[in-house]
Parts: structure tokens; sequence; C-alpha cells
């Protein structure tokens, strides 16, 4: 969205400017305030989450006050078994999502390069895409059992969706001047995948990648949830199933600080790799 | 006219009957336990889901999915719209919205069994509780992003209040909105589905769990099919929807491609 | 234009203002201050605007035209001096005020019809539905648009869109019109057209109007008077009394000697005003 710039400032220079340390001062106040800001509503909710089961609000059997959680968060760290949830968890996301980055870019080229194909697979994808992967869970138990694949398999299996209907996605927005460019100057195929289609790509395939990594976190904790693979969601249930309600809010903790971090890490790496594109200078919503 | 009609059906049908075609004669001779033929899944999907289990199970699913993407809905446009309109609110929100969005839902089932125990109303409180962040936070990068010289037409006019986020701020953001209602709606049939299989005497998740735990194999198949149509079916319908209300910007971005 | 040939006396109120002015501005500064720079955009700028007058505001860019504009229409809050309209003062966007962005695309409402567009700041109002339907059938057929109310205005060519925009206004029976440039993105023929339609309504509903433009020649060719702006801080360089009679066309108008005298007067206000914002 391009937002008008209705204060009129028309970079006039006959202007005094502020001297170099009245600068940094006020921008210090003015970030600090801001920052404070930001963490006001974390802070209520750390508040509110040792103060209402203490109060009586929450019933405290089901719902420990945030300080009962943490220390127990705190002994787990210090165990090998919760590291060892941790790792499988994310081999398990990392895989799924390598294999499904790769399918889902070269199903994608395929399809968008090749005249014609996007007519014949639309209403195939459009039926296999809403199956969700929840669907794949018993057939996955029969193959895998409780071993991490079956983590695997449906992480890749949601995130190759994600990644391919971005990779088309994008592959419809190719500037049809860019196209009409390389083809006057003779583009190999393979050249205009290098030139052109790929510079407009990237921005959708990481759109993609970033959408299926949250994706990827949830969908491991499920698998290990329902099928009892190793990871951190087993890590809730075991925690459930034995009463240890703190341990079962750490873990959940946990997972939604690894939520935020992958999350943050992505956003992160676009912005890096996708500098020199408008659409990330512009900074989209979630899309 | 029927000529151009029939072509299309043709284009859009090829691929999946050639796929079904395969699928149906690659399995035909299987004596896998495990992967038993098309035809003998399609038997029992015959038998099961167009009959008796259509009631009993995929009806209940069903309510349970709409009571708890309704709340979703409105919670989250609600809420979304309130945050959006606010710099400070926004602020302040954003840290904990997206610590709340990167908690698996699943992950809070076995709490919510703790605490409301099996039943319906904690299958609901699960799918409300995934289904709502996408439309949130779609909602307020929505209304956040508003034309700000649309606002000042607003404000000139003197369009305020209730009126203006009728005519202004809601349709404003119904592109956006619908793209979290489209994620959130994705969301909430998986947790609607795991709910089930965790817990419940009835619904398309808890019947594919319990085929699968007494080993019947081509039911539980069936099952995983209904579930496919079940959310294909329910995509379709989405898509209806989002054409209703979104035929001006759909119009808009056409004409814009085009030139 | 028929009061101007009344030669009513205007009666002096205590602030030294005409009560017959519809538009008072005195002494409008408006700073803007961030934590890198401080900006005098406007400097102190009075003038009056009355009632029926057809009042063009011209300057260099960056004269700070778009925000005395957002201070007249009470979008912006000015840091010190008064702006008075049909009376009171300006604090929030005056009821009796209708304006038209530059930006036409932007504000025109995509989800509405042309129709609905124009209907619904009446609708605000709480017009009748058959005096709504009256109001917006005569506007459209004043800008001559009459047969694309069922339309979508993304449908339409800009200056097509233009025009709703200023049927719009129109619609809105306000005492003041204001327009930002609003024919500054719109080819040369069809801003021709615009601008003989802009005379029409003026005449043809009695409306007073504010018209920033950059174009010189427009704004001779519009106004009864010309404001030339300095560059910031703004103030007000020269008003300049624009006393070719009416009918006005392009064909003649724009030939006629005097319109080259006041076209020329225009041009040196701003080229004065170009050269004062290079020295110190």
């Amino acid at each position: 969205m391009i937002v008008a710039a209705s204060n009129g400032l028309a970079g006039n220079d006959a202007v005094p400017r502020m001297t170099p340390a009245a600068r940094d001062r006020a921008f210090d106040t003015a970030t600090i305030t801001r920052w404070l800001g930001s963490m006001i509503g974390i802070l209520l909710l750390a508040a509110l989450w040792e103060i209402a089961p203490r109060a009586g609000w929450l019933n405290r059997d089901f719902f420990p006050p945030l300080s009962v959680v943490l220390g127990r968060l705190s002994v787990l760290v210090a165990t090998e078994e919760f590291w060892g949830f941790v790792a499988s968890t994310i081999r398990t996301c990392v895989l799924g999502l390598a294999i499904a980055a790769i399918a889902g870019v070269l199903m994608g080229l395929a399809i968008g390069l090749t005249p014609g194909a996007r007519k014949y697979t639309h209403s195939t994808i459009e039926f296999l895409r809403p199956i969700p992967s929840v669907a794949l869970i018993p057939g996955v138990i029969l193959l895998f059992g409780a071993r991490y694949q079956s983590g695997v398999v449906l992480i890749t299996y949601a995130a190759f969706w994600q990644v391919l209907l971005q990779m088309l996605y994008g592959l419809n927005d190719i500037d049809s001047v860019a196209r009409d460019t390389a083809r006057t100057f003779r583009f190999s195929r393979f050249g205009y995948v290098r030139h052109v289609a790929w510079p407009t790509l990237l921005p959708y395939l990481f759109t993609g990648l970033r959408l299926a990594a949250a994706m990827a976190l949830v969908l491991a904790v499920t698998a290990e949830m329902v099928i009892g693979s190793q990871g951190v969601g087993r890590g809730i249930v075991v925690a459930q199933a034995s009463n240890a309600t703190p341990e079962a809010y750490a873990y959940v903790l946990v997972a939604g600080l690894m939520g935020v971090a992958i999350n943050m890490a992505a956003r992160l790496l676009e912005r890096r790799l996708l500098q020199w594109h408008p659409s990330v200078r512009n900074a989209g919503g979630a899309r | 006219m029927i000529r151009s009609f029939l072509r299309k059906l043709m284009v859009e049908l090829a691929l999946p009957l050639i796929l079904f075609g395969l699928l149906y004669a690659l399995s035909a001779d299987s004596t896998n336990f495990y992967f038993p033929s098309l035809a003998a899944v399609l038997e029992k999907f015959n038998g099961l889901w167009l009959g008796p289990r259509f009631f009993s199970d995929v009806i209940p699913s069903f309510q349970r999915l709409m009571a708890g993407y309704l709340i979703a809905s409105i919670l989250g446009t609600a809420i979304g719209i309130v945050i959006g309109g606010h710099a400070g609110v926004r602020r302040a929100a954003e840290p904990v919205l997206e610590f709340f969005r990167a908690v698996p839902p699943v992950a809070m089932i076995p709490l919510l069994i703790m605490s409301m125990g099996f039943g319906d109303a904690m299958k609901i409180t699960v799918i409300v509780a995934g289904a709502i962040w996408p439309i949130l936070l779609n909602t307020v990068e929505g209304v956040k992003a508003a034309d700000s010289v649309l606002d000042d037409t607003c404000r000139t006019y003197q369009i305020k209040g209730l009126a203006r986020l009728w005519h202004f701020i809601l349709p404003a953001a119904s592109p956006q909105i619908i793209v979290g209602m489209r994620l959130g709606l994705s969301i909430g049939i998986v947790l609607m589905v795991i709910s089930e299989m965790f817990a419940a005497l009835d619904g398309l998740g808890s019947a594919i769990i319990y085929f699968q735990r007494s080993y019947e194999i081509p039911q539980m198949w069936s099952g995983v099919l209904m579930l496919g149509l079940f959310g294909f079916g329910l995509s379709m319908a989405f898509r209806l929807f989002e054409h209703h209300v979104l035929g001006w910007y759909y119009g808009m971005r056409d004409l814009e491609r085009k030139s | 234009m028929s009061a101007v040939m009344n030669n009513e006396e205007p009666k002096v109120g205590t602030s030294g203002a005409s009560v017959a002015s519809v538009v008072s501005v005195q002494h409008l500064n408006k700073v803007y201050e961030s934590k890198e720079r401080r900006v005098e955009a406007i400097g102190d700028l009075s003038f009056e605007v009355r009632h029926g007058d057809f009042t063009c505001i011209v300057g260099p860019s960056g004269a700070g035209k778009t925000t005395l504009l957002k201070c007249l229409s009470g979008l912006l809050a000015p840091t010190r001096g008064t702006i008075r309209v049909n009376g009171h003062d300006v604090t929030s966007p005056p009821e009796e005020m209708a304006i038209v962005f530059q930006e036409y695309g932007r504000s025109l409402f995509p989800w509405k019809t042309v129709r609905e567009n124009v209907e619904l700041p009446l609708r605000e109002r709480k017009v009748p539905k058959d005096q709504r339907k009256r109001m917006v059938d005569a506007a459209l057929e004043a800008v001559a648009l009459a047969g694309v109310g069922d339309s979508y205005p993304w449908q339409l060519s800009g200056g097509m869109q233009q025009r709703v925009a200023i049927a719009r206004a129109v619609a809105y029976q306000p005492k003041v019109m204001v327009l930002d440039e609003p024919f500054a993105a719109v080819d040369a023929q069809t801003r021709a057209d615009l601008e003989d339609l802009m005379l029409r309504l003026w005449s043809e509903f009695d409306l007073t109007v504010i018209f920033v433009t950059h174009d010189i020649d427009e704004a001779v060719y519009l106004g009864q008077r010309v404001l030339v702006l300095s560059s910031s801080p703004t103030r007000v360089l020269d008003d300049v009394p624009v006393d070719i009679p009416a009918p006005r066309t392009q064909a003649l108008t724009r030939v006629e000697p005097g319109f080259a005298e006041l076209r020329t007067r225009v041009y040196r206000g701003i080229q004065a005003a170009k050269a004062q914002k290079v020295s110190p």
C-alpha cells in the first residue's frame, strides 16, 4: 500500500536543523517510549498469568501461575530429555520443509512454464489442497508408526501445497513487459528462468516458506501428540497424562517460543535476502 | 456456447480422471493389508458415508466446526478492527499476539481436556483458539492499510462512527480479512479432526481413529476419503462466499492486470 | 458571481473580518516538528473568501498548498492562527465544506457504485430517500455522467472518476467547495472539459469555490481572483483580481490581452517566490 505523504514536507533546506547532541537525546526518548509501548502488552499478560491463579480467579490445578511454570521449565532445561525433544521436533520440521521446498519449486516451475499445464492441473490442485494433512495421519501411522518420519510426511504434504501455490501466484505475476523483453532478446528457456522468472518468484517463494515454516511446527507437534513420536508434543502429552500440569504448560510455552523464533527468523531472512525487492521494502502483511 | 462449456469441463476433469483410473487399476489386485484396492475403499465409502454415518458423524463434525469458525470469525474481526484502528493498542498488542499465534493450538488440547472435559465445548474452544489468529491478524493488517485518502474523505463528508466502520473500514479490510478467514477455515478443520481423534464419541476424526485402532483398514481409508471431500466441499463453499463478497475487488484487480 | 456584482458593503466585525466572507483565514501558521527537523510550512497566511467567489490559489511546489488545504478543511490542526468557515472556527472538518481531492481514484469507494458513492454523504445526513435520489440524479446530470450510475468507479476513466468526485461534492450542497489540484493527473483535453464543467457548476449551483492549482493558465481562466503563495514559510505574495468578464471560453478567453497580462503577473509572482526559496 502506498501511503500518501500528506504532511507537506517537501525537503526544504532553509530550516534550522537540530544539533547532533539534541538529535541523539530526542532519538533515545522516542525509541524508549515506543519499546515500552510494545512491552506493555506482554508484561500485562505475564502479570495476569501470575495473579489470576493465585487469586483464585482460575483454578490453580488446571492453571498454574506463571512462576510455577517457569520454575518447572528451568528444571527441564537442564535435562537431556528436554533437549532431545526439542532437537527431534526441529529435525522433523527442517526435513519436511526442505523436501517440500524442493518439490514445490520444481513442480511450480514445471507447471508454470509448461504451456497448458496450468489449466489441466487446476482442478486436481484445487481438489487436493484443501485436504487437511491430518487426513494422512492414519496412513502415516501404518507406514512409519511412531517414528519421526510420520511427522515429516505430514509437514511435507502441507508445506508442499503452500510452496506450490505461492510459486504459481508468482509466476502469474511476472511482469508481462519483462516477459516480452526477454522474448525480444531471445532468452533461452533457462535464461528466462534465471533472469526474469526467478527474481520475481523469490519473494513469493519466501512467503510460501514462511507460512510453511509456521505450519511445519504446528504439524510436527501435532504428529508428536497424536502419533506419539519423540518431540515437544510428546512432552506435552506425557506430562498431561501423568498430571504434571506445570510441566505440560512448560512444554506448551516452549512450543510457542519456538514458533515465535521461527517466525522472526523467517522474517529476518526474508528481509535480508530480498532487500532489493520493492514488495519487501513496503513490508506487506500476512498473506 | 455448450461446446466451450463442455470443452472446459473436459479440461477440468481430464487429469483427475486419469489419476483416478491409474490408482484404481494399480491397486485393483492389492493384497496389502494396509493399502487395499481403491475398489474396496469405494465400496466401504458407499456403505458408510453415503449412509447412516453421514448423520451420525459428518453432521456433528460440521456443526462443531461451524460453531467454532463463526465465533472465531466474529471475534477475530471485531478485535482486529479495534486493534488495527489504534496505533498505540497495536504496538502493545503485537508481541502478545505474535506469541499466542505461535502456540500450536493442538498443544492446548490436553490442557483444555483437563479443565473442560471431553465434550463439545472443549472442541469448539480449540477450534476458536486456532482459527481466530489468522482472522485477527489479517484484520489488523487490513485495517492498518486502509487508504488515508478515503479516511480524509470520510472525515470531510462527516462519515463517522458506525457508518465509517460499515462503509469504509470493513469493506477496505475485507480482502485481507477473507484471506485470514480462508486460513482460519483450514486450521479449523484440522483442529476439528484432531480434537475428535483425541476425545470424542462421534465425528469424522473419531471415526477414522476408531477404524484405525480396530484395524478396519478399508473403512479407515474411506473415512479419509470422506474427510478429503469434506474439506473440498467447504473450500468450494468458501469460494462462493468469497466471490460474493469480493466481486468488486476482483473486478478492480482484473482491470489493473489488463492495463 | 452575483454577490460580487451586487456591490454589497461588507460589514466589519470585531475581528476585523468582513461578515460577508464565508471563509476567513487569519495569520495561519503551521509548523511540523519531527525528531530530525522543524519545518515551518506556513508562515503567516491571511485571506478571505466571500460568498460566491471563485478563488484560485497558486504557488511554487513545496509552497505548502496541500498543508493550507488540510488546515482549511479541518483535517490538520494549525499551529497558530484561526480559520473560520461560515462564521465558526474550524477545529474539525466543517460540515459546510466539501473537498475534491487530487487523487480521485483513491477518494472514491471502490466497493460502491458511482451512485452509491455520490449518495453516501447524503445518507449520512439522513436525507430521505426520494429527495436523495433526485439530488444524486441532478448532480450526475450536471457532470454529464447520467448513464453510469450503476458502474463502479474503477470501470471509468480518470476524467470520469474525477467528475464523480465533483458530483459527490456538488450533491452535498456545501457552502464552500475546495478542490486540491483536481485536474493535475488528467490529460490536457479532458482538463479543458473539466475546467469548463467547473465554471458551469459554479454558476448553476451558486457555489463558493477555492481552487488550488499549479497551472497558471488554469488559475487565471477559472478564477475571479488568484492568490499567489510564496514558498515556505508560506504567506500571500500577491492577490490578483481577474476581471475578465463571463462567459469564459477556452477558445476566446485565453487569447484576450487581459488574460496574458494577468497571466504574466501571476507568473512573475511565482518566479519571485521561487527565487526567495534559494536565498538563505
